[in-house]
């Protein structure tokens, strides 16, 4: 009589950097196991060196001028078709998200793909808002318009999906290109974030994904003299900010201090912690505001005489 | 070229005390340290007054008057805050031929410059920040934005009492309370602006000004109950800031060096960009930021620009500051004019050419006369480094390309000039040149509503405009 058919063993997916629009191993040939929330091995993830965070850098750079020189219309295009290439994993990315131990994994990829069709719509309206005429004194056209500031680095949140998307979108949709650290604890998702980023016209190394260790590639980043600036947003750890703001300092970076440490002054509350729950973690779900659009920004301000 | 009898403004009109107290808590008081220096008149070397250098026991008393003042000064309503300014624009006005000469004599600047330039500047950016103060809410920063608290600034000698208004007059206009350290070479008109506060009844601690070098400033940035540290001055001490702020919180905002490109194409109105490259790097003795200090010229009228360039140069008056037609004056300190010198050296030492107008130098005092290289690389080291002096270095190029990306390859990104009579050219350039202000067929323009600040190395944040605000808000 028949016997039971074996079951049939997955296929499983290789999990690697993604770096100038392609999909590489670390060059360090390091990985490091990735387990479910519940314990369970998943993957092994590439653990990124400083090489690689180094060719991330030099990929973003390369993607610059032709990302900052599109039109604002069509980096909005191409955040929104990142936005329904996502709608259109949707099942995957919750069965990612519930692996990694994300609660309401659905409404969690749901809130991603607003929030990148939010940030997609901020394209070709950021310089209205953040732009000014200037009347000034004199017989002058003067007027200030918000440039990208180049190549941002990025240590992404714990929040595999959310988070990230609320990190990276912001960054890009003014004309900035990126090497971003995924969530070190739970990366897969970043990486099936990246291929969704490759089939959705977004140039290669507009964004660049590493895995790996934050606290051994953020010094990298942050002292890298290619890098204009640097989002600390996922530095939970206060030496680690610390260490990565002063080597910002290096070639005067811009730094996002990480809202999650308590940076804040004498009880008077300052910028940082904003919009955090209460459990000293950021609500993802809330609206971001323009802040982290206008923290990668440059105004800049150009005078011509006037004259019959 | 003509001669020129003397015309000199008096200098009766400015009372110079012997020696000067630090300003706190809206008192004189005298310094706890010991060591105190002379500041003296670059053009003569004549000593002006002897002044404190505060020590960090003094910025600790300053800060205190200044945290002790912000909690009245911050619930001011913001019309009561503008009236203050307002009065203190009105005050400058009225006082302005006393400021303009005594910033001549302790900067050495032309008293024209002085007079025409930073004086003005400094009453409109009072006024037009005064104007701000009940409209914050209107300024893009939510519907109530608050003050950081103390803003701890530490300011450069170029322009002085200029630099002291761009960071004092937003600060109090958004409700902060400060304390200023001006450059160790030039404090009395900071220190006259003391007196102005007090003229204008402004509450005791809301300004504190403490004289000083690099130690105070350093004392001042680091204090913890600084919660705003504003700088400007030069990219190496803007990295030292940068790094001691790492994990403090305080919010920081950086005016630092530049290298600025003049970009003159063949169809420029040639007589204008010959004033425009002239007014770039030698106004002020070229002791500016934003300085044009590197002239990149389409090969095709190389030599006819240099022509007029150099003709033009024979006609600049290099001389006594508080002379009337003066238009070149005194570099601002033995060691700045030795950093000129080295610089310029070492430009000749890589290979290029140096010229200068014949211009006879004054006996006492410091002087460096206007000079150009030409035949420079990009990787000369007058080509890279910011100078600070009346030193210009002309480059070539032949395609717009080509200039963007000799204008670009720089580390600072302040400033940059374009002169061309195509308007499409100027907004196709405007758009690849990684700079915060560019002036096309003009140079060196100011005004408090137009934003200023710099990319990369340049440091970060804008002074001015709207812009400027962010900077004092707790946004």
């Amino acid at each position: 009589m028949s016997r039971a058919e074996p079951a049939r063993l997955a296929v499983r997916k290789t999990y690697k950097l993604y770096i100038g629009g392609a999909f590489p191993r670390s060059e360090s040939g390091r990985s490091y196991a990735v387990t479910s929330s519940r314990g369970e091995f998943l993957a092994n993830a590439s653990k990124a060196s400083r090489k690689d965070a180094r060719d991330a850098v030099s990929a973003a750079r390369k993607a610059f001028a032709g990302w900052s020189g599109a039109t604002a219309h069509n980096r909005g295009q191409i955040l929104y078709r990142v936005a329904e290439m996502l709608e259109g994993r949707r099942a995957q990315f919750a069965a990612e998200l519930t692996e990694a131990g994300t609660r309401r994994a659905g409404a969690v990829v749901d809130a991603a793909v607003d929030r990148l069709v939010w940030y997609a719509g901020w394209s070709d309206k950021i310089g209205a808002v953040a732009g000014t005429a200037n009347p000034v004194a004199g017989p002058y056209f003067n007027v200030s318009s918000p440039e990208p500031t180049g190549v941002v680095a990025v240590i992404a949140p714990d929040e595999p999906l959310l988070g990230l998307v609320s990190v990276i979108a912001p960054v890009i949709v003014t004309g900035n290109t990126c090497v971003v650290v995924a969530s070190e604890r739970a990366p897969l998702p970043s990486i099936t974030l990246a291929e969704v980023l490759a089939t959705s016209d977004l140039p290669g190394g507009v964004v660049n994904i590493l895995t790996g260790s934050a606290g051994e590639l953020a010094p990298w980043l942050a002292g890298h003299m290619d890098v204009n600036a640097v989002d600390l947003t996922g530095v939970t750890d206060r030496s680690l900010a610390v260490a990565c703001e002063e080597a910002a300092a290096e070639n005067l970076k811009r730094v996002l201090r990480p809202a999650a440490l308590s940076f804040s002054r004498g009880g008077k509350g300052s910028g940082e912690g904003k919009g955090e729950s209460g459990a000293g973690g950021t609500d993802w779900f809330a609206d971001p505001g323009t802040g982290r659009l206008t923290a990668f920004l440059e105004t800049k301000t150009v005078w011509h005489p006037l004259g019959p | 070229m003509f001669e020129y009898a003397p015309a000199p403004e008096s200098r009766d009109v400015v009372d110079i005390k012997p020696s000067y107290r630090l300003f706190i808590g809206g008192e004189w008081v005298d310094s706890r340290g010991e060591e105190r220096h002379k500041t003296v008149n670059p053009a003569t070397e004549e000593a002006l007054a002897e002044i404190a250098w505060a020590t960090e026991e003094d910025v600790d008393r300053a800060v205190g008057a200044a945290r002790q003042a912000f909690g009245a000064w911050s619930r001011t309503p913001g019309s009561e805050r503008a009236k203050y300014l307002f009065r203190i624009a009105r005050i400058i006005q009225e006082r302005s031929r006393e400021l303009a000469v005594l910033e001549s004599l302790d900067n050495g600047k032309p008293i024209r410059e002085s007079r025409d330039v930073d004086l003005p500047l400094v009453a409109a950016h009072f006024f037009y920040h005064a104007g701000w103060a009940d409209k914050l809410g209107y300024a893009g920063y939510g519907p109530d934005p608050r003050p950081l608290g103390v803003a701890g600034q530490v300011i450069p000698w170029n322009f002085p009492l200029l630099m002291l208004a761009w960071k004092i007059a937003p600060a109090l206009a958004c409700g902060n309370t400060v304390v200023l350290k001006p450059a160790e070479t030039t404090p009395l008109t900071a220190l006259l602006f003391a007196e102005i506060c007090r003229q204008a009844d402004l509450p005791p601690g809301v300004v504190n000004i403490v004289t000083g070098a690099g130690e105070t400033g350093a004392a001042l940035v680091g204090h913890p109950g600084v919660d705003k540290v504003a700088f400007t001055g030069s990219t190496e001490v803007g990295r030292l800031i940068a790094r001691s702020v790492a994990g403090s919180g305080k919010k920081v905002t950086l005016e630092l060096g530049g290298k600025a490109a003049n970009i003159v194409f063949d169809d420029a109105a040639l007589d204008q960009a010959v004033e425009g490259v002239v007014n770039g790097i030698f106004f002020n003795q070229g002791h500016v930021c934003c300085a044009g200090s590197r002239l990149l010229v389409q090969e095709s009228i190389a030599d006819d620009l240099l022509d007029a360039l150099k003709r033009r140069l024979a006609t600049l008056r290099l001389g006594d500051p508080l002379d009337k037609n003066t238009d070149i004056g005194a570099i601002n300190s033995a060691a700045q004019l030795a950093r000129i010198r080295r610089l310029s050296d070492l430009g000749e030492a890589e290979g290029a050419e140096r010229w200068s107008p014949v211009c006879p130098l004054p006996e006492r005092g410091f002087w460096f006369p206007p000079t150009i290289f030409t035949g420079v690389a990009q990787s000369h080291r007058i080509a890279r480094e910011e100078v600070f002096g009346p030193v210009l270095s002309v480059l070539t190029f032949r395609t717009p390309a080509e200039a963007v990306e000799k204008a670009n390859n720089t580390p600072f990104g302040l400033s940059a000039g374009v002169w061309t009579e195509k308007g499409s050219r100027i907004l196709w350039m405007a758009d690849r040149l990684r700079a915060g202000v560019v002036w096309a067929n003009t140079f060196n323009r100011f005004d408090p509503a137009s934003p200023f600040g710099g990319y990369k190395e340049s440091g970060y944040g804008r002074e001015g405009g709207r812009h400027g605000l962010e900077a004092y808000l707790d946004v």
